[in-house]
């Protein structure tokens, strides 16, 4: 079947901020989406609340509304733009409770839309858990016995446990949990019904211990059905399979079992009556008796789908806009062989293992056991042509201990294998044969510890990395698409490099304080060095971005953020340069290390970084300079700590050295509260009740050029990623914004800096305090990029290649386009006292909204955050094309500004 | 650690360590891309004359089980991984099976896909000497593989319906599945002749699966052609081949097979794509007589045939291992078996 030609405008609603269990993975499938529909002629209007997103830059969509989720703004939206269609299955859990919102509100039907994807009838069917159960025995597939409960005092006496809890419509199992006895069932089942919108749990029948097994399946229009991938989790049943090691595909499974589970897949997205496009469904598993079970599915693209497409390189969220609007799988090319059809199941020859990211240093009083309700912040994604290999390079990209972790209820499988990585360890530590082990999979900094060398000797002692295309067909057909990963092995051939390659690093793993904002800054170089006429290479670990998309770079590698595949890159690549001022601290992290290995940094920051990093150095430049900043001083001792605070007075700002994200933070109010120091620490006056601005800035080693100033709404303490911001900042007047260029232009020229600059200041008694210049992208770029309406990335690549601020001709100033704020948004109901915004930073997402006033732009900003019921009006969309994609020109997207 | 290596005709050289039995093994170099189903495929007649690589890169992960064995042994004459379980490795031993781990696979694959069917031997000894062997080791083509194969008596499975199946190599779950769809499958051997064949009074004959060079079998081809027509006829790869030789059809060597789980086959009369499960070298060419009922989506070609009384499929429905999109095939060769009249001779 054809596209459909009925349909020429199309609503696509995103998931909103990030929060745990519903992260970027839905800004790469919207994105994807856009796109394609887009390419295919369609009006694409899209609406979304996350200002960090790629998918929200007005290049995307023919109208984008940066505008709160509920149902009364999209309805709204809808009203004005009348499209034909709402695709509901890209956005998550979130954009699928909407749609049924607005159809029980009678807003689809008022208007005539269609949703297309999935239908009202087969969302309930799978959402509600008590229709699934039924649904799935009316098919006759199994599913684990269970109970509805609207009330606690509805559970019967005697309900056997242990049970699981499963709250019915929310996100990541949120409110749901194992009891093990029924008081802790009665307890759960309370939480359960506070959490669940609609006041209903489902207690079920425990299969705790069981396997756990996900299939990713696309079904088109004409009854073609496919299986994308199979996962499978290290760890049984029990543990959300979001906080849970996982492997693709799936390894334990004799070939008749898994086919049991495939037509099984199959028949329950018949019987919930997946309409087209992607579903995933997950089965427990009793090896002993062959049993299965259907716990649970979701006809949309979802986290596990984003995993299956970078694991397989089958682009599942685009494929399921495209089948949407009427094509069949036959009909869609496969984009890596470009010879062959989307209908077929990817082959893959090599593993793809999923290792959960967790930030419980944030949330100290936290329960650390894992549940049925996700905890996990983010992921990496590790390949390798074995499992210890794929395995190690997931626990690298993890970004966190590199110890092997414990995971209980490990499959006798895997734990052989692991069993293997300790003995491969011993071998290394034997025979020291370090090409073997690291053809085994062992990282270049694991060798060396063993082995008791340098990491740069371990490299010096093994061969280059083969560079092995993931083209989901095994190698049976030639690869187009230029998606790798590296292995031990003769890599495939690979055309010569241009000489004319930049290598951007991404950021690795979300985690709280480095999150989709980085991601973004590396998805739009990526872009703009293209646009450029140079190559870009990307390398990130995380499958949930945009940034690990192959439509997004010239070359995409799929590898840990780290020292040894960085330098692997560069062997293979020879870039011009390399950016890692975009990545975040993953990729800063690497400047120096990359720097004495002679590897070219794009924009020479190292200087720049040294002397903002350093504090000393910082301090006596700001006097140089004639600049305020905050009084300060170090202490290892007690009596240096109570020297500093007699010298310089109370309060005072106490953290540990080289800190992140605001761990162990605290503010000191006297003497008295000084001890215990967390270790070697840095102290510095504490600015109580000061305005805290944000500035982020272009500047091209000789000057700077200001590119929003942004006003915290909460008085400076508060972690600047957690605090609200408004631009234009009301606390600054035209003198002292002049003060402001004045200062970043003096501090940039300083520093030396290239590309972006963030400043941080504080307003105190009329005074300017610096507190802090980074030479790199900050969190905030996103939002001054979509405030301001400007190219901020793109112009800080051109500033990095070698252009000056005057080659980019931007005006002497830039005004927002209206007012707008941004709000954090913290995870709170998954941990207590998350959102009691402190020195440390907690959020997870941001969302932003635009008002005529600062005020109404805070309001619709805590409305869009889900505080307040109402507040603000819906305002134009970000940037409107009616023309579609030939209109999308002017100042997003050309990398220029004209004067 | 015993070192081995692969050498392929054109003198490449694998380097891997010898995992199952001693000595030297010579063959025809292919691969598979299915990602679990390894005792079914190393057990499936179709690979013998071959050496069987997987593509994918563990091997061996859930044990072995005999259960789950597509012929009485291990029919390929070697096998190559990546990497191989410790349990599965051993099995391949005591079936005097010689097998390679810790070889580039990926490599190997993408030689055999660019340049086409290649002769190889393995084993533990200088690459020189494997070099020979591979050289002499007589090509596939023209060779009648399958006479040799299939069962030498006669012996039935299921019972109902009388469906006589001619053994050129057949995989066991064909007669299985068949048997599951209440009919009785009457397995005889491959070189019977048409007589011999209608002689146990069938409903419906099935020609199966086999190894080698569909054009070498002038037996089975004149008994088919004398089967068209006389009796409803169902063919299955091998099969498939035959029938479509002795419709008048060629046959070609594919530059390097179809061996998988994940083969997209449209069939043409429902629009409906199956992902299908195949292991063929060769295939028919398109022409007239029959009608194509199943084209390949990856290379276009024929993958299914019917007449007035004849069927017969390029990929195997009975799967094992892989998807069970094409299972209906049985239901029909079933449903024909329940409708036609009862075959007499006299």
């Amino acid at each position: 079947m054809p596209k459909r030609t009925d349909l020429r405008s199309v609503l696509i609603i995103g998931s909103g901020p990030i929060r745990i269990g519903q992260a970027c993975e839905f800004d790469y499938a919207g994105a994807q989406a856009c796109r394609v529909l887009r390419r295919e002629g369609l009006r694409v209007v899209l609406v979304n609340s996350n200002p960090a997103t790629i998918m929200t830059d007005p290049e995307w969509a023919d109208a984008t509304y940066l505008e709160p989720l509920d149902a009364e703004t999209i309805a709204e939206v809808i009203e004005r733009e009348r499209p034909d269609a709402l695709l509901p299955t890209l956005g998550g859990q979130t954009a699928l409770n909407l749609a049924v919102e607005l159809e029980e509100a009678g807003v689809l039907a008022r208007h005539g839309i269609e949703l297309i994807g999935a239908g009202v009838e087969s969302i309930r069917r799978a959402e509600d858990r008590l229709v699934f159960r039924d649904t799935m025995r009316t098919a006759g597939l199994p599913v684990p016995d269970s109970l509805t409960v609207s009330a606690v005092d509805e559970l019967p006496p005697g309900c056997p446990v242990p049970a699981i809890v499963r709250p019915a419509f929310t996100l990541g199992g949120r409110g749901g949990g194992l009891a093990a006895n029924s008081l802790e069932l009665r307890r759960q089942v309370e939480i359960g019904l506070a959490a669940s919108p609609v006041g209903q749990v489902l207690v079920e029948r425990s299969l705790a211990g069981w396997q756990e097994f996900e299939l990713e399946v696309m079904v088109d229009a004409a009854g073609n059905c496919v299986v994308v991938c199979s996962i499978e989790n290290l760890d049984p049943m029990g543990v959300h399979t979001g906080d849970s090691w996982t492997i693709a595909p799936q390894q334990t499974l004799p070939d008749a079992e898994y086919q049991r589970l495939r037509e099984a897949a199959f028949a329950c997205a018949r019987a919930v009556g997946v309409a087209t496009g992607g579903a995933n469904v997950q089965f427990a598993y009793h090896p002993a008796c062959r049993e299965f079970a259907l716990i649970e599915m979701n006809p949309r693209v979802s986290r596990s789908s984003a995993l299956a497409s970078k694991a397989t390189g089958f682009p599942i969220a685009k494929l399921a806009a495209l089948l949407a609007v009427g094509y069949t799988l036959d009909e869609l090319p496969n984009d890596i062989t470009g010879k062959t059809t989307a209908a077929f199941e990817p082959a893959l020859d090599y593993v793809a293992v999923k290792a959960p990211r967790f930030d419980w240093e944030k949330f100290p009083d936290a329960d650390r056991m894992l549940g049925s309700e996700m905890r996990s912040v983010g992921e990496a994604l590790g390949l390798g042509r074995t499992f210890p290999e794929a395995f190690l390079k997931a626990l690298e990209g993890r970004e966190d201990s590199m110890e092997l972790p414990e995971i209980p209820g490990l499959h006798p499988y895997f734990a052989r294998e692991l069993g293997e990585i300790a003995a491969a360890e011993t071998r290394l530590g034997r025979d020291g044969d370090v090409p073997a082990a690291k053809r085994f999979g062992l990282p270049d900094a694991w060798i060396a510890r063993v082995l008791g060398l340098e990491e740069a000797e371990v490299r010096a002692r093994r061969p280059v990395p083969g560079r092995l295309a993931i083209d989901s067909c095994a190698a049976e057909f030639e690869a187009r698409t230029p998606y790798y990963y590296l292995s031990y092995e003769h890599g495939d051939p690979a055309p010569d490099p241009s000489g004319r390659s930049i290598l951007v690093l991404g950021s690795g793993p979300n985690r709280i304080g480095q999150g989709i904002e980085f991601d973004y800054c590396c998805v739009h170089a990526a872009h703009a060095f293209r646009r450029l006429g140079y190559e870009s290479v990307m390398l990130n670990s995380n499958p949930e971005t945009v940034s690990t998309d192959y439509d997004t770079s010239d070359r995409l590698y799929l590898e840990p953020v780290t020292l040894e595949r960085a330098l692997d890159v560069c062997e293979l690549e020879r870039p011009l340069g390399v950016v890692v001022s975009l990545g975040g601290q993953t990729a800063l992290a690497l400047a120096h290390p990359l720097a004495a290995r002679g590897v070219p940094l794009l924009g020479d920051p190292l200087e720049a970084i040294d002397a903002a990093e350093d504090r000393g150095r910082f301090a006596t430049l700001i006097d140089q300079l004639g600049l305020r900043s905050p009084a300060w001083g170090t202490a290892e001792t007690a009596e240096q700590a109570y020297a500093v605070g007699e010298r310089i007075g109370y309060p005072l700002l106490v953290r540990p050295h080289y800190v992140l994200g605001g761990r162990g933070m605290r503010v000191v109010r006297g003497p008295g509260e000084l001890m215990p120091l967390p270790g070697p620490s840095l102290l510095d006056s504490f600015l109580e009740g000061a305005i805290e601005l944000d500035v982020d800035a272009l500047c091209d080693g000789d000057d700077a050029w200001v590119a929003g100033i942004l006003e915290h709404v909460e008085p400076a303490g508060m972690h600047s990623g957690d605090s609200a911001c408004v631009v234009p900042a009301p606390s600054v007047n035209r003198a002292l914004e002049d003060e402001i260029r004045t200062t970043v232009s003096a501090l940039s020229r300083s520093l030396g800096a290239r590309g972006l600059l963030n400043v941080q200041f504080a307003l105190a008694g009329g005074d300017l305090h610096v507190l802090e210049a980074n030479p790199r992208a900050s969190r905030t770029v996103p939002f001054v990029a979509k405030a301001m309406g400007l190219p901020l990335v793109e112009h800080a690549c051109r500033l990095l290649l070698g252009d000056g601020l005057d080659d980019l001709c931007l005006p002497e100033r830039v005004e927002p386009t209206r007012a707008w704020a941004k709000e954090a948004i913290f995870p709170s109901e998954r941990f207590p006292g998350a959102a009691d915004r402190g020195l440390e930073m907690r959020s997870t997402g941001e969302v932003m909204a635009a008002g005529n006033t600062v005020g109404d732009a805070y309001a619709r900003a805590l409305r869009a955050a889900g505080r307040r019921r109402s507040g603000g009006r819906i305002s134009a969309p970000l940037q409107c094309y009616p023309g579609g994609l030939d209109d999308v020109s002017g100042p997003w997207g050309r990398g220029s500004r004209r004067r | 650690m015993r070192t081995a290596r692969l050498v392929l005709e054109d003198g490449t050289v694998f380097t891997g360590r010898s995992v199952g039995a001693c000595g030297l093994a010579a063959g025809e170099a292919c691969f598979t891309t299915a990602m679990a189903g390894y005792e079914e495929a190393a057990t499936d007649p179709s690979y013998v004359g071959q050496v069987l690589c997987f593509s994918y890169p563990l091997i061996g992960n859930y044990g072995v089980d005999s259960a789950r064995m597509e012929s009485e042994a291990v029919q390929a004459r070697g096998i190559v991984m990546r990497r191989g379980r410790a349990d599965w490795t051993a099995w391949l031993a005591d079936q005097g099976v010689v097998a390679l781990e810790e070889v580039d696979t990926r490599a190997l694959v993408r030689r055999i896909r660019d340049q086409g069917a290649l002769r190889c031997a393995l084993g533990e000894a200088p690459a020189a000497q494997l070099h020979a062997l591979a050289l002499a080791e007589p090509p596939i083509d023209g060779r009648p593989l399958a006479i040799r194969v299939g069962a030498s008596q006669p012996y039935s499975v299921g019972s109902g319906p009388r469906v006589t199946l001619l053994d050129l190599g057949c995989k066991r779950s064909i007669p299985e599945r068949l048997a599951a769809t209440g009919l009785e499958v009457l397995v005889v051997p491959g070189d019977w002749d048409a007589d011999a064949i209608l002689g146990t009074s069938p409903r419906a004959v099935l020609i199966g699966n086999g190894p080698g060079d569909p054009a070498a079998l002038d037996v089975p081809v004149a008994a088919v052609r004398e089967l068209l027509g006389a009796v409803p006829l169902f063919g299955i790869c091998l099969g498939h081949q035959l029938v479509g030789l002795a419709l008048g059809l060629g046959t070609f060597k594919l530059p390097f097979g179809h061996r998988g789980a994940n083969h997209p086959v449209r069939d043409l009369r429902s629009g409906r794509v199956l992902v299908t499960v195949q292991n063929h070298g060769y295939a028919v060419s398109a022409g007239n007589g029959a009608d194509v009922t199943h084209v390949s989506l990856n290379d276009g070609t024929v993958e299914g045939l019917a007449g007035e009384d004849f069927a017969t499929v390029q990929f195997h429905p009975e799967a094992a291992p892989g998807p069970l999109d094409a299972l209906p095939f049985f239901d029909r060769i079933a449903e024909t078996c329940r409708n036609a009249p009862i075959f007499a001779l006299s």
